[in-house]
Parts: C-alpha cells; structure tokens; sequence
C-alpha cells in the first residue's frame, strides 16, 4: 500500500499492539503460527474485533465478533469511518499532516449511518459503532486481512476501504499500528517482490518507467518489452478470445483452483499447448503437453522466499529431487538455453546477486547475510541497514521525508457479483481448515487425523428447512455446475450462509460453483461470493462424497477465472 | 483461552439447572460466550478469564447433584465458563471430594479419616461398620475433627454436606488456660463455654453486646500506618505455621498499587488442627470483621474466604455472617463508613491439603490446580490474579482484633519477648480433654498437657506441628512452647496442633501413615516432593515390616529428606521428612541399632 | 521509501546487574535469570523442564543452585538474578540434590530414549538402583528371613498410539510440563492436554483420557518437539526405532522455510537416508519460537511420495 506491496507490520508488533481489527482472515487456521504472535497480543491485553461473515475458529479468540454479509466489506468500512468522523474520533493532525483527499473521502461516508451500514452489512449499528471507537481511540492498532478481503470482485476498493480507516485515525507507519494483509503461500510476497507482476520488475519498480527498465537492459544486454503482460485472469479472457494458444504454468493447477472451473478446464484443453512445470501430477499438469517434473522448492532447492513481514528468508536443498525432477532455476535455464539465450547467472546465489544489483529494496541483502541472519525485511537498501521493521514512518516525519501524501481513496459499495435468487437462495464462501492446504497437492499427501474432507457447512436452521441432517449427501448448484457434498450442521455460520472447502478436488470439486466474476484491477476472481442452492441426491446418485462432474458452463460469461491462490 | 472442543456428552437437566444456580450466570449463554445477536457474539480470552474463578463452584455443584463430574458436565461447565475440558478435568481429579469416575450408588459419601488420632480412635472399624450398613464410605486425610476422633464427613449427594458430630459435641470443647483480664488478649474469651449450635449468639447483636465491631471502628478511626505500626509493635506474625510477620506482610500489601485482595486461608488440612474451624463456628461475624479489618487498612476492594470442603457448619455460619455484615454495612461499596468498597466472597476448598499454602490457594480459587507457585514472587506483591495480596489464617486475624482493642503494649504483656500473644493449640489423642487451648507462647509441654486433664497412659511421644511437624519424646516435657524454643530444641509449633501418643499406640504404625499421607498429599508438581514422598514411604514401609533399619535405608532416608527439604517448591516437600525423621532418631519406627 | 526502520528497532536500555557464580561476578541485564547468568559465567547447569522458548514451570528442580542467604535451594531457571547474589552451583548441597532429582526420576521412569537426563545422571553419579529394595542389606544379617520386595513404585503406562502422527509413551514421562505448556498458553493455546491426578499419580492427560484424535488436539506437534525423554514421539522416529534404524548420528539437519502459508517459518529438516525423517524449528527463530503447526510439521511427506507416475492423461513427449 501507498506503492509498496507489502504488510506495514512485523509480526513481533502485534505483541504490542491495544487493538486489533481481524478482517476476513481465519488466521487461526490459514497462518497459525502468525497467530502465535497474536495471542501474545491478547495476552498481552490487546482487544481483537474479528470480521468475518462465519464465526471462525480465530473469531472465537475475539472479543467481539461481527458477522457481515459476505461482501459487504466496504460498506461497514465505510459506517466505521463515517462513524469516527461524526464522534469527531479522527486524528486531525495526522491528517492534516500526511494526507490528501479527507474532504471528498468524508464526503463519500456521509450516507453510510449506522443504521445504514446495519442494514447494508446486518451486523447490528451498536456493534458497529463499538469497533469503530475502540480502533479510533485505540494508542496502537492494527487491520489484519486475507482472502476474505482479497477474493471479490471488488479486491483492490476492499484493500483501499482498510487503508482509508488507517490514514483517519493514524494507524500506519508507527511500531505497532499498521496495514497487515496475511499472504496466504510462502512466497506470493516474494513473487511480487520479484516482479512477478504484469507491470512490475524486481523491487516493484514499473516496466513503464525507462530510467528503471534501461538499468535492467544494460545489465541483461538485451531489449525489454515496455508493454505489462497480463494477470492470469486476462491470460484466461486471452485464451477466450483466441488471442493466447499457448500456456506455460508454474506450480499451479488452475484446472483445479480457478473459480468457475469447468470453464476454465475448457479452456486449458483448447490451448495449442499447455507446458506444465510442477512438483506433482496435478490435474492441470495431466492436461498438459509437456510436464516438467520440478523439485520441491522449500526442500530439494536453494533461494530465497519472503514473508508477510518482507522478510526475506533462504530455502535450502535438504533431500534430492524425486526421479527426474530438477530444480525450477534448472529448468528455465536450460529452456533458455534451447531458445539460444546464454545466461551467465545459474545458481541461486548468482541470481540472487544479480537482482540485488538493480532493486534497491534488496540491495543490502547479501546472500551472506542472509546465511547468517533470521532473515532480513526490506527495504534493505545497502549493507549496513538493518533491514526495516515497519513501513511507512515517514508519514509522521516533518516533512514527509519527501514524499508525496498519502491519499484517501473514494470507495463505493457493491455487493457481490453474483444476487441471490429464487433459483438460487443460498450464499456460498469458501476457505481454508488448519489441516489441508489449496488443491491438496501438497497436503494430500500425509495422514491428518483431524481431516474432515469437503463437506457443505449450513446453518442449522437452513438445514432443518431444507429437510436435511449431519451427515447427508446433498447435490449443491451454482449458475455454473454442481457438486454433491456432505451435510456438515454447525452454528457457526448464519442463516442463508454456507460455506466449503476446495482442498480435496478429486473428490469434490468445489470450484465448479464458484464464482470467475473477478476484480479488473487485481484479477481476483470473486471465490468468496457465488449463488446456490442445495437438492437432496437424486435417486440414481449413490456414490457417496464423489463430484457429479456434470459440470454446468451454461453461463455465457465471456470471462474466465482468475489467479485464485493469491495471498 | 483455546480452540475448546467438546466431546459430544451432553449434562442432564438436573446438572444444567446445579451449575447455574452455583454460578453467577443465569443461562450458558451468558457465559463465556456470549451471543446478543446472530451477528455479534462476544467472546475471548479477557471474558473466558474473568470467568475461571468459578470453575471449583461449578465442580462443586456437579459433585453434589450427580456424585461425579460426568463429561456431559463437564463439558457444560466448559462451555459456559469457556474453560477447555483437558484443564476443568486437570483440575477436577486435583481434589480429594471430586470424582471423575461414575459411582455405583447413589448415596452420600461419608468421608472416615484415617490419620493417625482417628485411626487411635477405631476408624477402621467405624468405616467397616459404616460401609455394613450400607453406607458409601470414603477413607481419606484428617477432616479436622480430631479433638472428637474419629471423624465422619458426609458428602452429601443432592443434599448439603454435613458433620454428624456437629451440634452432639462433647460438653466442652474450649478451655482456656486462665480467666484472662480484659486488657490481656484472648481470642476465646467470649467463647469459653459457647458450643457450636447456638445459634442465637451467632446474631450481629449478640456479637455487638460482646464487644463485637470495636477492632473496625478503631481501625478506621486509626487509619492504615496506625493500624500497621500497632500490629507491627505488637509483634504479632502468622499462626499458619511460617511465623511470617503480620506487620511486614500488610505493609507491603497497603504498599502497593491497584487492586488488591485480602484472602482469609480457613484450610487448615494439617492433622491435627482444628482451630480455625471452630474459631469459624464460634464467632463467625469476628472473622468477617478480621477480614474487613484487614481490607481496610491494606486497601483492598476484594476480600476472600477460602475454607476447608469438610467445613460445612463453618462455612454456614460463615455465610450467615458475610450477609448480616452487608446488612449492617461493614461490607458493600461504603464499607463501615468508610467511603471504600470492600466484601467478601466465600470459595470452598474440595479436600487437598496443599491448598492450604497460600500460593496453591491462589490457584485453586483461581479456577487452576492447586499448585504451589514459586516464591518469590511473594503474594504481597504478586499474589491472588496476580495483584497484591494480604493471606492470613483466621486466628493471625483475630489477633489484629486483639491489638486494636488493647493495643500493642498489652497485647505483649502476655507470651515471651520473641513470641509475644498466645498461641491456640490443638489438643488431640491421648490426652484427658481433647480440644483447644489457649495459651500464652512460653508455656511448658507439661503445663499445657495438664490443661488439658494431663496424659491418658504412659507417654511415648508427642508429635507437634502435625504431618509437617516432629516427634518429641517423653523427656520434652519442659519444652517452652515458644516460636524461639521450639526452633532452638529443632521441632516447630506449626500451626498448632499437638497430638498425643502413649505406650499403646503402635508408633511405626503412625510413622507409616504420616509418611503415606505426603504421599497422597504431594500435588505432584515437583519431582524431589512426587518421588520423594514415594521412596520415602517404600522404605519407612520395609523398614517397619522388618521391625529394623539398616544404614544403607537410613543413608537413604536422609538423602531422601535432604533432597525434599532443600529443592521441593513449597513447604510442605520442605517438611515432609521431618516427622519421620524426627522419628526415626527417637526410635519409634525401627530398632537403629541394626 | 523510509529509512525509519533503521533508527526504531527498540534499543531499551536495561539495568545490567552484578552477582557472583562460584566466586566469579558476572553482569547481565537485570529480568535475566540466575540460569542465563550461569551460562554467561561458562557455567552449565542441567535442566529438564526448561525450554528457551517456554516459560519456566521450575517444577524439575535439577537447575537448583545454592543462593547465600536463603534456607532451601532455588531454581536457577526462574529465578531472577539480583545484584550482590552470591551463587554457589557445585556445592555439596547442590550437587546432592541434583543427583537425587536424576535419582529420583530413574526410579520412577523409563529414560532409556532421554540421552541428556542421562548424560547428567552419570556426571552426578545419580543411583536409582539403590531404591530396588535392597536386598542383599537385609540379608547380610543373616536372619535369612527375606521380606517380600515389590521394588519401587514406577509409573506404568502403555504405549497410546491413536493416529499416524504421534506416540505417546507415558512411562516415560517426568511430568516436566513442556507439552502442557507448548499445548497451552506458552504458544498453540489449544490446551488438549493437562495434568491430571495428584502426586505421584499425576499424568499428562486429555480429558477422561479421551483418544487424541476425539480430543482438541490440532496435532501442531510442539508437544512433541519440547519433549525431553521421548514420551511424546512422532511416528516417524517411534516406527524407525522400532526397526532399530532410528540413526541420529546418521542425520543431517538442514534449515529451510516452510512451503504452506505465507507467514516464513523456520524448518530444521531431520534427513536420514535422503529422507526426512522430523521436522523441528529453531527455538530462537523469531517467527516461530520453534513452534510450528500441522501442515509444517508433518506436511511434508509428499516429498518422498511417487510423484509423478505415469500420467493418465496428455502426452509428455517433447
């Protein structure tokens, strides 16, 4: 945020924090041992709000919990600031100070009232109210986020909707306060920082920008593209369109992860050709044309990753690669090599050295420091910065240190892409369990004797109504496909709300419900928000807990899905 | 504070409905979490924490309405106080009055003490006899009723506990060793000759007409650096046992900052003692007045009654007290006039001899196991939900009482220079009147023996200070029973109790159960105590089988007691050889000579 | 872009205290436990249930040192060191109840698999045989009248394997409460696991003795990694040594970062034979502490699993 991607936090300071604001994360079960560092937190004294349209397991932890309508983020954001602004609870000076657009943000909150925001997000006004004097009043403060801010259509105006509460009450840029959004895959952090972004190049630097593009060419010796390439999402509308015939995929398994995936399997199989490099013979890799067997990055490879508090760690080669895996840094050279480029830089160290030269984020990131620290944050410009344990200080400097100030941003509330319906009454989210990772090629692989499986979670109420007890396999339908699951009754969830897991595809394949709406500015598809409805079995169904795989695509959306797994 | 998970056991009805009525919620949803809304659920740490302190009432309630903690039970008290069921069960199968297992039957419990002046007393064939007719029979540590041995406790399933010995007494039960002048001090002079049962006197009047409510008013009147520096020039220190000065304690205490407790440790489990007990059914509305005292003059809003599970006519008149105290105002938010909040709340003890050192105490009324916690911190600093804490027993308190009423040079017109006051003993076994006595510190053995109708017999010991305490022979007789002499001689008062044996006693017999008692009391948190206790029983047990000690199994012991005392947590593994040690030298277990 | 990190990493300053180890001063920071001052003296000091990153329980007592001035012994684990302290920690006194402490727990346990608490047993010249009845002392009187001998009273308790992930041999347990701890409020707060029972009878437990798997238990495993005798084990090493090919010297540590999630735990990957065969995590890692949960505890596996069998669909041909 304010043109770094990355948390403003280190994890130590959510030990020192008075106020926490835990918002569409389940972090209990998605970042567990980041949770450690928040129960020090509570223990320590600190009051915790946990947002979150299902009363998860990290909002038992909280104080209070507040259970919006899936997709009602913005406009609760937006009652809290209003909220704020008319107790008067925002921090003026900081405002004054270090931020542009106050009047025209105010402006925009103006009709979001408490009873306006109860009735757009169903979370009671008193409630609401209550967060939004704590946060405001609160020495130091937190926003915690993850994919239940992220994965809807409106991503990016969520992000900024969180931003915004940060700059009205100057909770950003000093120990202890901050933006923390909670990247949900070892190394989605460390791919941004690397400039595995369209438009970006190492250190989040713009391809756009030829003073930063001609240091990379006079370093690669050779012409860079000025155009940003695409996000998966528009690689997925490409494909559509015809315009893109071939794929090269890296550990992912989008015939799997994608929203709305019998569409997007569509579209995998019409490629002229699919060139998949992964760890294991995921289904995206079984559609491909070529497979490239890669070693485990975390345990048969050397390099870097980075963490949701910047900091950069190495991975080390500990076991050799299974069969004829090779390392990923292997393959790629060597294809380049076959396509008459002649790299210089091979090994993990060399490459590394080579992109410390030209981001000045790493730049005091020496791979020896490396070895021998816990790991550094950036920006670490040179070799004797500490690395930096918050962002964004120079908020509070005098004179900004130069920058610019940082904006308010008007946000607008949209609901979900996807209306409910006589069709389809029910709202479905997804998400993670503590056990189970992603499509499961990894977690699949060992015996958790707390793993439940895929199974459709409904409301008590909602399942009485619809006739149905624990256990029952059901058939649920989206406007896309339908899946036949398992009752799971539990309370916690509200009525009109169900909710699964993705984690076992083979078995239940979740994502042919969900929704590829996605979010033009991220390309995030809208996975926490689809319509359904739920059906007793048909009577010839009897394989029990197995996918129908009549995948419904129906629906003449012209889109396709979107990177799903991002953090 | 977890991820509580719950078996699928649910309670009955009936548990449900014993819970609440034990708790301060009215419904499990005014628990530890709470939901007011189907969007808003209030819940977390702060919440489930404030809510813990109820977990032994809870158990309590449970006990008594289903004969065990049944994990339908459980599970519910769990839920409602948001306590993870691993931990309540830790804490239930901690005490001697829960059971985690489900009974046969479904009959009160009547708890036999087999310690040693009981089991003198036949309680062995009192249990036989018992369980002949039928009776549910539990045979457990002293239930401090030693001065009417042996001793029965019923606890009561879905019906009060009680004592059958309560209100059928010996004739008298108290007697003091003069007919003190009104300017000496004496905690029992107004109890001489008052039976537990009358319940008449037990009325705020009735205690006002005895001069009840003059230590509270000469508090206040004083203010706490007056009170403090009286009881500090009085020189009174604690009759727990520790000796610890009472004046040093509270001024600490009224030192420090926030909120702050005054606990009143009525759990006296060493064998042997009952003062506090009847000092408790005697004069209730005094220790409630003690304690205000106390609270007061430290500055605490927060006062604590924690008294033994097998104390249930104390704990009733307790309560009665506590309520005629409201009434009157010496308790609520202008205690006494004094423009400061203060009361007192009552928490049974479920039978655990440990909870009566004060930081297993804390513990336990804290909702926790009662564990001894490591010292320092000391409780003056960091002691009842970690804030600082004034913890004495109620005859330290009444001692204030004494202090405020005659002040400090009077009150050291009695005793010796280094123990000034009196002392209450606990008078037990053979001896002509069991009971307790009050005696300045000072007296000889002798003497107080005589008090009590001299020994029954010939003597062959006398154990002083109970379990934790020592042997001493025959020839003891002019021991001054002081803190200083008794130090000197290498015994200890403890906290009072002196329990006689003649030659018909079978001695290693009693060694054996003293050393078995540890065993069973050691909470079992620090090795030297947990095994300690064990190996130390093994081999008092090969030792009196044989009928002879050999060196080895002496070097053993001693190795074994130098390791308790010197590396234990808490007092009672610093203690737990030392009467058999004691014993050991005065040749009651083994020939030595083997 | 700031520079502020730089100057905000907190640099509190802290009283530094001065006190005496063995006739040696030696300063550290005031909050500093006399075991921290120990080990700044060069001084070792045996411990069990002590974790660098745990809250000392100081319930072991094998770290007593003498403190002048106090009547018992005190733990040097928890206790704060405090300026003037004169400490002794290989006096007569100490020496003699760390060897009954290690005594004492080789009578009651089984400490085949707990290599330190052995190692200190024989620097301490700990004896728990003297506690088997002895015999012979008895009959050297020559009264030939032997007394039935039970030995001493042991904690017996089966080996409870209820899933794939751990062992737990309680017979094996110091009731050192780490796991208690790691389960409980120190990191996981999840609390499956308390002491049940009194005294010697006291045993870690879930509630009722449920089966873990029924309990709370979200096996994160840090129980199993605090653990100091063994009693607690993950399967992998308890089915390694049950073939007798649990090889610790043969094993090769090698630090890496966890692949789930995107919070940067700290792996030590445990390879025996190129395979890993237990995954710990630094206790001073500040990430992690050394705790981690199930995923980067026991997600590994699929390392070793056949990866890429023949594919079912599409070519590979290239």
């Amino acid at each position: 945020m304010f043109g770094l991607g990355g948390g403003t936090c280190s994890y130590q300071e959510i030990t020192e924090t008075d106020v926490i604001l835990l918002w569409g994360s389940n972090a209990r079960e998605a970042h567990p041992i980041f949770f450690h560092h928040l129960l020090r937190g509570l223990d320590n004294g600190a009051a915790m709000y946990a947002v979150d349209p299902r009363r998860t397991s990290s909002a038992e932890f909280a104080d209070v919990w507040l259970g919006l309508d899936v997709g009602t983020d913005i406009a609760l954001s937006n009652t809290v600031a209003r909220e704020i602004i008319a107790q008067g609870m925002q921090n003026r000076s900081f405002i004054d100070h270090a931020t542009t657009g106050f009047d025209a943000y105010a402006a925009s909150v103006e009709p979001f009232t408490l009873d306006e925001g109860e009735r757009l997000t169903g979370v009671p006004a008193e409630a609401i109210a209550e967060m939004a004097h704590r946060y405001a009043t609160a020495d130091r403060a937190q926003i915690l986020w993850t994919l239940g801010i992220t994965e809807h259509h409106t991503a990016v105006e969520n992000v900024l909707s969180l931003c915004n509460l940060a700059l009205l009450t100057g909770h950003v840029g000093r120990r202890g306060s901050g933006l923390v959004p909670l990247r949900g895959q070892n190394n989605v952090q460390g791919g941004g920082d690397m400039g595995a972004l369209p438009d970006r190049l190492p250190g989040f630097q713009l391809l756009t920008d030829p003073q930063v593009r001609a240091r990379y060419e006079s370093t690669w010796g050779c012409e860079l593209n000025p155009v940003p390439g695409k996000h998966l999402t528009a690689m997925f509308e490409a494909m559509e369109d015809g315009e893109l015939r071939a794929l090269y995929v890296i550990g992912e398994n989008p015939a799997d992860s994608e929203a709305n995936v019998a569409h997007a399997r569509k579209l995998l199989e019409g490629l002229d050709l699919l060139v998949v490099q992964d760890i294991s013979l995921t289904r995206t890799a079984r559609m491909a044309d070529v497979v490239l067997p890669a070693a485990a990055g975390w345990s048969s490879s050397e390099g870097t990753v980075t963490s949701s508090e910047r900091r950069v760690q190495r991975v080390r080669a500990a076991v050799p690669p299974q069969g004829d895996a090779r390392d990923d840094v292997h393959i790629i050279s060597e294809l380049a090599s076959h396509m008459g480029a002649q790299w210089t830089a091979t090994s993990a160290q060399e490459l590394w050295d080579e992109m410390r030269s030209l981001s000045p984020l790493h730049g005091g990131m020496s791979w020896e420091r490396l070895e021998a620290s816990g790991g550094l944050q950036w920006p670490c410009p040179d070799d004797d910065h500490p690395g930096t344990e918050f962002l964004h200080g120079w908020l509070w400097e005098p004179d900004l240190d130069g920058h610019a100030p940082a904006p308010f941003s008007t946000v607008v509330h949209r609901p979900p892409a996807e209306a409910l319906s006589e069709q389809f009454p029910l709202r479905l989210t997804t998400g993670r369990v503590l056990d189970s990772y992603n499509t499961g090629a990894q977690s699949a692989g060992y015996s958790s004797p707390i793993r439940s499986g895929d199974a459709i979670e409904i409301n008590p109420a909602d399942a009485a109504d619809l006739g149905f007890v624990e256990g029952d396999f059901v058939r649920v339908s989206s406007p896309r496909g339908s899946v036949d699951m398992r009752v799971h009754v539990t309370d916690r969830l509200p009525t009109g709300l169900v909710f699964t897991t993705f984690h076992f595809p083979e078995l239940v394949d979740a994502n042919l419900l969900t929704n590829d709406a996605w979010d033009v500015r991220s390309g995030t598809a809208e996975f926490k928000a689809a319509a359904v409805r739920i059906d007793p079995l048909p009577p010839v169904t009897s394989v029990a807990g197995g996918a129908s795989g009549t995948a419904v695509a129906d629906r003449a959306s012209g889109t396709a899905a979107a990177g799903g797994a991002g953090g | 504070m977890a991820d509580l998970h719950f078996s699928d056991a649910e309670p009955t009805a009936s548990e449900r409905r014993a819970v609440l009525a034990a708790l301060s919620v009215d419904e499990e949803s005014d628990g530890a979490v709470v939901v007011s809304h189907p969007r808003v659920v209030r819940a977390g740490m702060q919440r489930r924490r404030q809510m813990r302190h109820q977990l032994l009432p809870a158990l309590h309630a449970l006990q008594r309405e289903a004969g065990w903690i049944s994990p339908g039970g459980l599970n519910f008290v769990g839920r409602t106080l948001g306590v993870p069921p691993a931990e309540a069960y830790g804490v239930a199968t901690f005490y001697e009055m829960f059971r985690t297992e489900a009974p046969a039957h479904e009959l009160s419990v009547r708890h036999v003490c087999i310690d040693p002046i009981c089991a003198l007393a036949g309680a062995a064939p009192l249990a036989e006899h018992l369980r002949s007719q039928g009776h549910a029979v539990h045979e457990g540590p002293c239930l401090g009723q030693c001065e009417r041995a042996p001793a029965v406790f019923i606890q009561g399933r879905r019906e009060p506990d009680r004592v059958p010995a309560d209100g059928s007494g010996p004739d008298s039960l108290l007697v003091s060793i003069t007919a003190p002048a009104p300017e000496a001090p004496s905690l029992l002079r107004h109890m001489i000759g008052r039976e537990p049962g009358q319940s008449e006197s037990m009325s705020m009047e009735a205690y006002r007409e005895r001069g009840g409510g003059a230590a509270l008013d000469a508090a206040l009147r004083l203010g706490t650096d007056e009170v403090i520096s009286q009881v500090t020039a009085a020189g009174l220190s604690g009759r727990g046992g520790a000796a610890f000065p009472t004046g040093i304690k509270w001024r600490a205490v009224a030192d420090g900052e926030g909120p702050k407790h005054v606990v009143a440790n009525i759990d006296e489990s060493e064998p042997g003692t009952f003062k506090d007990r009847l000092l408790c059914e005697l004069e209730p509305l005094a220790i409630i007045e003690s304690i205000a005292v106390a609270g007061l003059t430290v500055g605490a809003e927060h006062g604590w009654i924690y008294i033994r599970g097998e104390y249930p006519l104390a704990t009733q008149r307790l309560r009665h007290a506590i309520a005629q105290a409201r009434s009157a105002g010496w308790l609520g938010d202008d205690a006494a006039g004094s423009g400061r909040p203060f009361d007192i709340e009552l928490r049974r003890g479920a039978g655990a001899y440990i909870c009566g050192e004060e930081t297993a105490l804390f513990n336990s009324l804290e909702g926790f196991r009662g564990e001894p916690r490591n010292k320092p911190p000391f409780p003056t600093t960091h002691g009842l939900f970690g804030r600082p804490t004034v913890v004495n027993n109620p005859e330290t308190l009444l001692n204030v009482n004494e202090i405020l009423r005659i002040g400090p040079e009077a009150y050291r017109s009695v005793g010796t220079e280094g123990s000034p006051g009196t002392k209450l003993f606990c008078l037990s076994g053979h001896v002509g009147r069991p009971g307790l006595y009050e005696a300045p510190f000072g007296m000889t053995l002798d003497e107080l023996l005589g008090l009590a109708g001299g020994v029954q017999g010939t003597l062959a010991a006398v154990l002083l200070g109970g379990a934790a305490g020592s042997f001493v022979g025959p020839d003891a007789g002019g021991l001054r029973l002081s803190l200083e002499d008794t130090r000197a001689a290498g015994t200890t008062l403890g906290s009072g109790p002196v329990m006689v044996f003649n030659d018909t006693a079978d001695m290693s017999a009693v060694v054996e159960r003293l050393a078995k008692f540890f065993c069973d009391e050691s909470c079992g948190q620090c090795v030297p105590c947990r095994v300690g206790t064990v190996r130390q029983h093994e081999l008092v047990t090969q030792i009196r089988r044989t009928g002879r000690s050999t060196e080895p199994q002496r070097e053993l012991l001693g190795d074994i007691a130098d390791a308790m005392g010197d590396a234990s947590i808490c007092g009672l593994g610093h203690t737990a050889a030392s009467a058999v040690l004691s014993a050991m030298r005065l040749g009651l277990l083994g020939d030595t000579a083997s | 872009m700031t520079r502020s990190g730089e100057s905000l990493r907190p640099e509190a300053e802290t009283e530094r205290v001065t006190l005496s180890i063995d006739g040696r001063e030696v300063t550290v920071p005031e909050g500093e436990t006399i075991l921290a001052a120990c080990t700044a003296a060069d001084v070792e000091t045996p411990t069990i249930c002590w974790a660098p990153n745990l809250t000392p329980v100081n319930v072991c007592r094998v770290c007593v040192v003498e403190l002048e001035g106090s009547r018992t012994l005190v733990p040097a684990c928890s206790r704060p060191a405090e300026a003037g302290m004169q400490i002794s920690t290989d006096s007569e006194r100490v020496r003699h109840s760390r060897r009954m402490v290690l005594e004492f727990l080789g009578s009651a346990n089984d400490l085949s698999q707990a290599s330190e608490i052995a190692d200190w047993s024989r620097i301490y010249g700990a004896d728990p045989a003297r506690y088997d009845g002895g015999a012979s002392d008895v009959s050297a009187d020559g009264s030939g009248d032997l007394p039935e001998r039970p030995g001493p009273e042991r904690v017996r308790e089966p080996v409870r394997i209820q899933d794939d992930l751990y062992i737990r041999a309680y017979d094996r347990c110091v009731l050192c409460y780490k796991c208690v701890e790691a389960c409980g409020d120190d990191a996981q707060h999840t609390f499956a696991i308390a002491v049940a029972g009194r005294g010697f009878d006291a045993r870690i437990r879930t509630e009722y003795d449920a089966e873990l798997p029924d309990s709370a238990c979200v096996y994160c495993g840090n129980c199993v990694a605090v653990c100091p005798t063994g009693a607690l084990q993950f399967r992998t090493e308890f089915d390694l040594r049950a073939v007798g090919e649990w090889r610790p010297d043969d094993q090769s540590v090698t630090r890496t970062v966890c692949s789930y999630c995107g919070v940067g735990c700290n792996l030590d990957l445990h390879v025996q034979d190129e395979r890993i065969v237990k995954v710990t995590s630094p206790a001073d890692h500040s990430v992690t502490s050394g705790h981690l949960c199930i995923k980067g505890r026991f997600g590994w596996q699929y390392v070793h699993a056949p990866a890429f069998e023949p594919p079912t669909t599409s070519a590979t041909e290239h």
